[in-house]
């Protein structure tokens, strides 16, 4: 047909770019959602220092002590309150992994995906995790 | 389902693919969740912690049980979340593959130590 030649360019819609990111305003489950791989791949990142932490604080009386020593005196050249920061993004990360898992788990075995209950759902799964991510910071640099 | 379902033409989506993986995600976390629950419970009934009781938790047979299937999980479940990742943002198949192989290389080095860990107990 002769008017094919002469179309029109068809919008195209890819996956959003990085560059949009920050103009694009997420629904609380979106928002979830993004957060869920943010933290999984926070912890795959940090997972050798989970390990060495594992490792410092079991395998002797000695090695525990350095353990504890790692977040007042610091490790290297790092101070103590970064490590403890480094742990608190590990806590969040754990927190809202764990929740928004719960959250998943629960949606494929009740089924109730409604627009509501997805809202409300990704509501309570940022604030369980801020408010507890909050407490145990509060513990964790202030005893 | 097409003709010819080999080589470039194969059918690598549909009802089914995929499934299993989909399936061990939520059982790895099933597991893991209840170690974390198992973890918490013993750290919060009991005397003040220190090296004794923290290194006691672990070296019950039972516990190294739980934990080992806990670090296996892991490797798992990181490894198919992770996947997901690498497939989802980065297009050219030299730098996936090369991700890919670079996220199998840390979980299996990093299960290796936790089980080093856990076993010298």
């Amino acid at each position: 047909m002769a008017d094919t030649t002469q179309r029109q360019e068809r919008p195209v819609y890819r996956n959003i770019h990085i560059t949009q990111i920050v103009g694009y305003r997420l629904p609380p489950a979106g928002i979830v959602s993004i957060l869920h791989r943010v933290s999984g791949v926070l912890m795959f990142l940090l997972l050798p220092f989970v390990i060495w932490l594992f490792d410092v604080s079991l395998t002797s009386e000695i090695s525990y002590e350095r353990f504890t020593s790692t977040f007042v005196a610091g490790l290297g050249w790092l101070p103590g309150w970064l490590m403890k920061l480094v742990v608190l993004a590990l806590i969040w990360a754990y927190l809202h992994h764990f929740i928004a898992g719960v959250r998943h788990l629960w949606m494929d075995m009740t089924h109730s995906v409604s627009k509501a209950q997805g809202h409300n759902s990704a509501l309570v799964t940022l604030g369980a995790s801020g408010l507890l991510t909050v407490i145990l910071g509060l513990k964790l640099f202030f005893n | 389902m097409s003709e010819k379902n080999y080589g470039s033409k194969r059918l690598v989506v549909g009802a089914h693919y995929g499934f299993a993986d989909w399936l061990a995600q939520r059982v790895t976390a099933v597991l893991m969740a209840l170690f974390t629950l198992v973890l918490i419970a013993q750290l919060l009934f009991g005397a003040k912690l220190g090296y004794e009781r923290w290194s006691a938790i672990f070296s019950a047979q039972w516990m190294k049980f739980l934990t080992f299937i806990t670090i296996v999980s892991l490797l798992y479940h990181a490894w198919i979340g992770m996947r997901d990742v690498w497939m989802d943002y980065v297009k050219p198949v030299g730098a996936k593959l090369a991700l890919q192989v670079f996220t199998l290389a840390w979980l299996v080095g990093c299960a290796g130590w936790a089980v080093q860990v856990l076993w010298r107990l």
